[in-house]
């Protein structure tokens, strides 16, 4: 081989570079998000009305983007009213709203956000919600 | 025609993935071995391919001089484009790798009203950088989905990907890479497709990674902004990849095992296609060789042994035949 041991650097910086994600997993816990929506606010609603503005699907999937649309709405076009699927009206307001009940932002939103490194800038404007460490930790 | 035997593969492809997990279940196949055997052949075949390539001899130094050689004192050599040390040949390599400098001067010949112009043309350079970094971008990107903690650099590149935090589709931000490698790959195909010289050397092994990575490119951008898939439940896949202990959680969706299916043949297809020109720049003769042809000896090791004869073993043979006749010789 001409160069040989340049070649064979070469390929193992290659080697060493595809198999990151196998290298950089050793040692680590393999984790599973948790999100818990167990908040006092939540436990004391009658158990028929446990439901968010939409459905849990849709909420699951979708959530981003009516958060974004809710804060055109308000910020930009100044109507504050949501009227959901099943046609009950709701405030559109993050703290207002989606926090009252869910209050525990960091079981609640950071579960799966830091598990999927998603930089949500809702807290560039809003206020982060005050909370229990030790019930967070729950 | 190419084109078409092209994209009927690719669609097949789709087709396969599609009735293997949405019809006939087979989710453990489609998100467990395929890709596991599409990474080992990616990578056993990378290797014997660069080996392969290694072991022909290139006794010769022949790179292309594109510049001024090293020459005189008073004249200035081009240290980029005829290099005559290693130093010079990697800072030509940087630039061939990360700028694509030879492509940088590309020309083009072509009749215009009866005359022959020949002209600069950067628009395929363009096209192939806004394709290979936006395709950097996107397979660094993803790397959320293969690591337990996001290392910091893959998040940065994220948020400077989304930084414009445009929302006119499905999502509160939108990738810029996502329209850059749409519109840069349509441009390669469509190149391919309206030039007729082109056209004409076109093959389907041209045209298939064009359709496959935009099919890639599309279902990644259905999932994101149109029909999307639970993330958590394909990160819980991917990582389960990772730490070699393989789950498949339920109700992923056919969309995004197309898309894994996908990619997956794109590895497995890589070490025997043209796309194989990511490890074969590093390891072009015209480019990685330093211009040294007279400063340093270079021998070919598979010279046929020509037999030598000095001369003094030649006078030696005929010393009296040559005094007999008269030529002078050198010894008595």
């Amino acid at each position: 081989m001409y160069d040989g041991w340049k070649i064979i650097i070469g390929l193992l910086v290659f080697v060493g570079f595809v198999t990151l994600p196998f290298t950089l997993s050793i040692g680590k816990d393999y984790i599973k998000v948790d999100p818990k929506i167990d908040t006092p606010e939540i436990q004391k609603l009658p158990s028929a009305e446990r439901k968010c503005v939409e459905s849990k699907e849709f909420m699951r999937k979708e959530h981003m983007k009516m958060l974004i649309d809710w804060r055109d709405a308000v910020v930009r076009e100044g109507k504050t009213l949501y009227v959901n699927s099943e046609g009950k009206s709701f405030n559109m307001s993050l703290q207002n709203t989606c926090m009252q009940c869910h209050s525990n932002k960091s079981k609640f939103c950071d579960e799966c956000h830091n598990y999927l490194a998603v930089k949500p800038y809702c807290w560039d404007c809003h206020l982060e919600p005050k909370e229990d460490k030790k019930e967070a930790r729950r | 025609m190419g084109i078409v035997r092209a994209l009927l593969v690719v669609l097949g492809l789709i087709f396969l993935a599609y009735v293997g997990t949405g019809i006939l279940g087979l989710e453990s196949i489609f998100g467990v071995v395929f890709p596991y055997t599409a990474f080992v052949i990616f990578v056993v075949g990378f290797i014997y391919k660069v080996i392969k390539w290694g072991r022909s001899p290139v006794p010769y130094r022949i790179p292309t001089t594109a510049g001024q050689h090293y020459s005189s004192l008073w004249f200035k050599q081009n240290k980029i484009d005829n290099p005559s040390t290693g130093w010079g040949v990697a800072l030509r390599m940087f630039f061939e790798v990360f700028t694509f400098r030879s492509l940088f001067r590309n020309t083009k010949a072509e009749f215009l009203k009866g005359r022959l112009y020949i002209g600069s043309s950067k628009w395929l350079w363009f096209g192939a950088i806004a394709f290979h970094y936006s395709f950097l971008i996107i397979f660094l990107r993803h790397m959320r989905f293969f690591t337990p903690e996001t290392p910091w650099l893959i998040s940065g590149i994220e948020s400077i990907d989304s930084f414009l935090q445009i929302h006119i589709l499905g999502s509160p931000l939108f990738y810029i890479t996502n329209l850059v490698i749409v519109g840069a790959l349509l441009y390669l195909l469509g190149r391919r497709v309206f030039d007729a010289k082109l056209r004409y050397i076109s093959l389907p092994s041209d045209y298939f990674p064009l359709f496959l990575i935009l099919g890639i490119v599309i279902t990644g951008i259905l999932m994101r902004y149109f029909f999307k898939v639970d993330v958590t439940k394909v990160k819980e896949l991917t990582l389960s990849l990772t730490f070699l202990k393989p789950t498949v959680p339920e109700g992923i969706g056919s969309l995004f095992y197309i898309h894994f299916f996908l990619i997956s043949v794109l590895f497995a297809y890589f070490p025997f296609s043209k796309l194989m020109h990511m490890a074969g720049v590093f390891l072009s003769p015209t480019r990685n060789l330093a211009n040294n042809n007279r400063m340093k000896r270079h021998v070919n090791p598979w010279e046929y042994p020509v037999k030598h004869r000095h001369y003094e073993e030649y006078e030696d043979e005929f010393r009296d035949k040559m005094k007999k006749a008269g030529i002078p010789v050198e010894k008595e």
